[in-house]
C-alpha cells in the first residue's frame, strides 16, 4: 500500500492575517516536498496542520483516501514529526531520551535489543561516545542530532521535519540530505521546511507560501 | 502526477478526483514500499511505563524542585506556633485546618511546572503526537507529580503535627486523608496546569482556576482530621475523599488531554 496525504482547500488564519487560502496538496510515496517562504509565511503552521496538531483551519485532510479524523491513530503510527524545538530533555542522556521515543512508538525500550538499536542510531548521527552525557551539556547541534537519531530508531513512512538542518554542521547536513533522499527512494515521503539550500541533485517538489 | 501548489479558492480546478479508488494502488511506487505502513500496535502500557520512568528520573535529578513544596510546608507550619501562641490547646484546635491549607498551597505551588518544561523543549508536541491516548499518558505524568509531591507531604504532615500539638490518635488519619486528598488535588490541578501551560505567566491564573475546585477536598480532608481528634467516626469523611478521587480519576484525564490540545493550538 502506498501512502498518500492530501489536503483540500486548506485555509489558515492567524491573528486576523490569512496565511494561506485554498491550498490543495497531494503528498505521495517517494516524494520530498519542500515548503518555502519567507519568515512568518506560515510554513510551521502548515506543517502543524498537516501533522494533525493544529485544528483551527478550514479545509479537509485525507490520509490514504480516508478523512483524517477517522484514521488519526493509523496516521500517527506512521508519522515522525520533528519540530522547531528538538523535544530533547536536557536532564536526560541521549540514550534515555531515545528510550522514551522508542516506547512511544510501541516498542519495548528495555533489554539488550532496545539498547543496541539506540546505540546504533546514535552512532549513525555521529554521537558515539556521548550516549551517557546529559543532553543539557551537549551543543545545540548535538541535541538536534539526538532528535534526528529518531529517524533511524523508529522507522516511519511519513517524515515531517521543521527546519531539521538548524545548527547542524556541513557533514551532518550532507548526511541528512542523503538520508532524506534514501527515505524517499525507499518509498517513504518527506515534508520539510528549510532555509538551507539543498543540493541541486536532490529531487524535490517545492511549494511556495507567502 | 498532478501539479499541486498554492491555488486561490476560486481557481480550484476539478482535476482532483478524490474518489478513493484513484488513491489506492494506481501509483507506480505502490508495489515497492520497503518502508511499510504500520498498524498502530497499541503498546499503551509500555508508553505509560516509559513516561513514568522518564518523569521520575527527571525530577529525581532536579531535587530542588521536589524539595521546594516540602520546605514551604515545613516553614509555614513552623511559623504558626511562633506567631499565634504556644498554647497546645489552641494549636490543637486549629491544627487540622492549618496542616491541610498549608499542604494544599504547597501542592498548588508545584503544579505550574507540571507541563512547563515539556512545553518549552518541544516534548509536549511529541506527547500529543503519540499514537497512544493522551489521557493515559498525562495520567502517568500526574502520578509522578503525586508520588513526589502529594505523598511526601502526607508522610511529612504527622511530624509537623507534633509541632502543633496534634493529638497522637489522629496522625494516621491525617496522613491518609492527605494522601487521598492530594491525589485529587494533583489530578484537578493538572487540568489548570494544562490550560495555562501556553501562557508566559500562568501561575496566578492557575491558582484562580483550580482553587474553587479544591474547596470540597479541603473541607472533607480537614473534616476527617477534626473528627479523629473529637473521636467521631472518620470513615464517612475518608469515603467522600475516596469518592472525590474516583470522580477525578474518571473525568480529569480527558479534561487534561483536551486542555493540552487547546494550549498547543494557541
Amino acid at each position: 500500500m502506498s501512502l498518500c496525504l492530501q489536503a483540500r482547500k486548506l485555509s489558515c488564519e492567524r491573528d486576523d492575517r490569512s496565511l494561506f487560502k485554498g491550498l490543495d496538496l497531494d503528498i505521495r510515496s517517494g516524494e520530498i516536498v519542500r515548503i518555502e517562504g519567507p519568515n512568518g509565511s506560515g510554513k510551521t503552521s502548515l506543517l502543524k496542520i498537516l501533522s494533525g496538531q493544529l485544528s483551527d483551519y478550514e479545509g479537509e485532510l485525507f490520509w490514504n483516501g480516508a478523512a483524517m479524523k477517522s484514521v488519526r491513530e493509523h496516521f500517527l503510527a506512521n508519522l515522525l514529526y520533528l519540530g522547531h524545538a528538538p523535544g530533547i530533555k536536557s536532564g536526560l542522556s541521549p540514550l534515555e531520551n531515545l528510550a522514551w521515543y522508542q516506547a512511544l512508538s510501541g516498542e519495548s525500550s528495555e533489554g539488550k535489543g532496545g539498547e543496541e538499536q539506540r546505540l546504533e542510531a546514535l552512532e549513525q548521527v555521529g554521537l558515539a561516545g556521548f550516549e551517557d552525557i546529559p543532553a543539557g551539556q551537549l551543543s545545540a547541534g548535538q541535541q538536534r542530532r539526538v532528535a534526528l537519531a529518531r529517524l533511524t530508531l523508529t522507522p516511519r513512512a511519513l517524515w515531517v521535519l521543521d527546519e531539521p538542518f538548524t545548527a547542524i554542521d556541513r557533514h551532518g547536513v550532507a548526511a541528512l540530505e542523503r538520508q532524506l533522499i534514501e527515505h524517499a527512494q525507499a518509498g517513504g515521503c518527506v515534508l520539510v521546511t528549510t532555509h538551507h539550500e539543498l543540493a541541486a541533485s536532490t529531487p524535490i517538489r517545492r511549494i511556495a507560501l507567502g | 502526477m498532478q501539479e499541486t501548489g498554492l491555488q486561490e479558492t476560486g481557481s480550484h480546478s476539478s482535476s482532483h478526483s478524490s474518489s478513493s479508488s484513484s488513491l489506492y494502488g494506481a501509483d507506480a511506487t505502490a508495489d515497492v514500499l520497503p518502508v511499510p505502513l504500520l498498524e498502530h500496535k497499541g503498546g499503551l502500557m509500555i508508553a505509560v511505563k516509559a513516561t513514568l520512568v522518564r518523569d521520575l528520573t527527571l525530577l529525581l535529578r532536579r531535587r530542588g524542585e521536589v524539595l521546594n513544596p516540602l520546605v514551604f510546608f515545613a516553614l509555614v507550619i513552623t511559623l504558626f506556633p511562633i506567631a499565634i501562641s504556644p498554647d497546645p490547646e489552641l494549636l490543637a484546635t486549629i491544627a487540622p485546618g492549618l496542616l491541610w491549607v498549608a499542604a494544599l498551597l504547597a501542592a498548588l505551588l508545584s503544579l505550574d511546572s507540571l507541563f512547563r518544561s515539556d512545553y518549552d523543549d518541544g516534548s509536549l508536541e511529541q506527547l500529543l503526537l503519540a499514537p497512544q491516548p493522551l489521557a493515559a499518558l498525562s495520567v502517568a505524568k500526574v502520578a509522578v507529580h503525586w508520588l513526589l509531591t502529594g505523598l511526601p507531604l502526607a508522610l511529612m504532615a504527622p511530624l509537623l503535627g507534633i509541632m502543633l500539638a496534634l493529638p497522637v490518635g489522629s496522625y494516621a488519619v491525617l496522613a491518609l486523608s492527605l494522601a487521598l486528598g492530594t491525589a485529587s488535588l494533583s489530578l484537578i490541578g493538572a487540568i489548570g496546569a494544562a490550560l495555562t501551560v501556553g501562557l508566559a505567566r500562568g501561575g496566578v491564573l492557575l491558582s484562580l482556576l483550580v482553587l474553587p475546585l479544591y474547596i470540597p477536598v479541603l473541607i472533607f480532608g480537614a473534616g476527617a482530621v477534626q473528627a479523629a481528634i473529637l473521636g467521631d467516626g472518620v470513615s464517612a469523611h475518608l469515603a467522600i475523599l475516596g469518592a472525590l478521587l474516583a470522580a477525578s480519576l474518571m473525568s480529569a484525564p480527558w479534561a487534561i488531554a483536551a486542555s493540552l490540545r487547546i494550549s498547543i493550538n494557541g
